[in-house]
């Protein structure tokens, strides 16, 4: 029984470890000749293709979200001139590189575990090893290049379309000023703000790409496998970029 | 283990000894021994399931043997870290049972690949090459077509093409020709036969095509049970008496062959 419990906590450390291992490699790999830029160029055209329409829908809604919601509350306090401000802060701050993350990863985070998953099933990824081609440095870090570099600009995008969705709703339809609006956001937005958005962005990015493609490569060799890998690398990015997401905003306020 | 081991004139490409790997309690490589000289083509042949995929495997090192030794052209390879394994695997062509062909990538860009990747050939050269080596499988006019657009004979070529197009100082084949009619098998050995002849090089070959193989093979390995059960030059193996290759030969699968290899009787 306790020999039992001690091979599984055993199995679980070793498991980490690799887990671990494998992101020290992926971006160890993307640092060493030979570069791949050409690949890393391609994925950020698949991620961008595939969550492009999606990051623009979700962060029009989100703002406009905040904007009803925001001007009916701030309307209690009679200081719907802050509706920008509130609106800029909560998106750039917290809800775009978090939703935006989301997105990605439901989007283009499966479909990579998916690809990496058949890829390792069909024997692709052996043929790479036998051809004397580190797999990693070919498929995992472009990947992982692509996330840091796509992550920071999507989400630049999801803030742009939510504060113009939160003036759209809260201006345009509830009435609050739209001269405040813009003027809050330029006097309360700081540069520290955004580069915070932007910090969470590119964790969240190296987020996704890791579990996903840990979880594609490690896929077992099988239809459920890639299953399974697909469905556990959305779930394990949603849960880590959320807690993610609070250790980047305590850490730096 | 001295680097040098590359220099002195070996006479044997690939060299196993007792080789043995389990997978959970069964046992699929019972003490292999196997040696393919350099220049020459050896086939093995064996019933299905009885190893002969996991063999290759080790051989190019995908997996690790729980015992015996693997020797690359005279160099030790057996406890070699991963890392260092890439200077051995670009000797290697490899043709997996299932092909293993990119599938986001045309048949061009598949069979380009080691050459875009392994060797400083003008894009010119390449296309040129991979080209002729297209032609050379019967598949000329078909590089734009990706793998899933073809029928499984023509990918299995493809995947041959890949293999041959960097001429590889060792060739991998497994199953080059299964899921070809008969003249495009007899086609392929030719070809395999003569590029094996042009440049040189060795080749083991993984075949169910018997005895047709046996025509462009200098030695025959007869897999059985783990082991190879009977080795030779092509007429020291076709006038051995023993029973199992006979039976094996004949189409006559024993009943413990067909319970995928219990050791029995
Ligand atoms: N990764 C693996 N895990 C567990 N068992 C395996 C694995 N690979 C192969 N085996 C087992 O090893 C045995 C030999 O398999 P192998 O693929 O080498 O057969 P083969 O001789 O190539 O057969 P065929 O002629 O049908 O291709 C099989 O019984 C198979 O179940
Ligand atoms: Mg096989």
């Amino acid at each position: 029984m306790i020999e039992r419990l001690g091979a599984s906590i055993l199995d679980g450390i070793v498991a980490l470890g690799n887990f671990v291992l494998f992101l020290f490699n992926s971006i160890a790999f993307a640092l060493i000749p030979p570069y791949k830029p050409r690949l890393a160029v391609r994925q950020i055209r698949i991620i961008g293709a595939d969550s492009l329409f999606l990051i623009v829908l979700i962060g029009a809604f989100t703002g406009m979200v905040l904007g009803l919601q925001g001007f009916t509350t701030l309307r209690r306090f009679g200081s719907e001139g802050a509706l920008g401000t509130v609106v800029a802060l909560v998106i750039v701050r917290e809800l775009g590189p978090v939703l935006a993350a989301l997105m990605i990863a439901a989007r283009a985070g499966s479909a990579m575990a998916a690809e990496l998953g058949a890829m390792q099933s069909t024997e692709q990824v052996d043929a790479l090893t036998v051809m004397a081609i580190n797999p990693v440095q070919y498929l995992v870090s472009p990947r992982m290049v692509a996330g840091i570099i796509s992550f920071p600009l999507l989400t630049t995008i999801f803030d742009v379309i939510g504060i113009w969705g939160g003036w759209v709703v809260g201006c345009g339809l509830m009435g609050a000023p739209s001269g405040d609006y813009f003027n809050g956001i330029a006097a309360q937005l700081e540069s520290h703000d955004i580069a915070i958005g932007l910090y969470k962005a590119l964790c969240f990015g190296v987020i996704v790409m890791w579990v996903s493609c840990y979880k594609g490569y490690h896929a077992q060799r099988m239809a459920t496998g890639v299953s399974r890998a697909t469905t556990e690398a959305v779930v394990l990015s949603s849960v880590l970029i959320l807690m993610a997401d609070y250790i980047v905003g305590a850490l730096l306020l | 283990m001295t680097p040098e081991g590359n220099g002195k004139p070996n006479t044997n490409a690939v060299e196993v000894r007792g080789l043995k790997r389990s997978f959970g309690r069964q046992v699929v490589l019972n003490g292999v021994d196997l040696e393919v000289p350099a220049g020459k083509i050896v086939t093995i042949v064996g019933p299905s399931g009885c190893g002969k995929t996991v063999l290759l495997k080790h051989l190019n090192l995908l997996l690790r043997p729980d015992a015996g030794s693997i020797i690359i052209d005279g160099i030790d390879v057996t406890r070699m870290r991963s890392a260092a394994l890439n200077s051995v695997r670009e000797k290697f062509g490899m043709l997996f049972q299932a092909g293993a062909l990119f599938d986001s990538m045309t048949v061009f860009e598949n069979v380009a690949f080691p050459l875009v990747e392994k060797t400083s050939l003008s894009r010119e050269q390449i296309r040129a090459r991979v080209l002729e080596t297209l032609t050379a499988v019967g598949l000329q006019g078909m590089d734009a077509k990706y793998p899933s657009e073809m029928s499984g004979g023509m990918q299995k070529r493809a995947a041959l093409a890949r293999a041959l197009v960097h001429r590889p100082k060792i060739l991998m084949l497994d199953e080059p020709t299964t899921g070809l009619d008969p003249s495009r098998t007899g086609a392929i050995h030719d070809l395999i036969r003569q590029t094996q002849r042009n440049f040189g090089l060795s080749a083991v070959m993984v075949s169910h095509d018997v005895p047709a193989v046996f025509r462009i093979s200098d030695r025959v390995a007869f897999m059985h049970r783990g082991r190879m059960q009977l080795t030779g030059t092509v007429e020291e193996v076709m006038a051995s008496n023993d029973d199992e290759f006979k039976r094996f030969l004949a189409g006559r699968a024993s009943g413990d062959d067909l319970e995928n290899n219990q050791v029995s009787s």
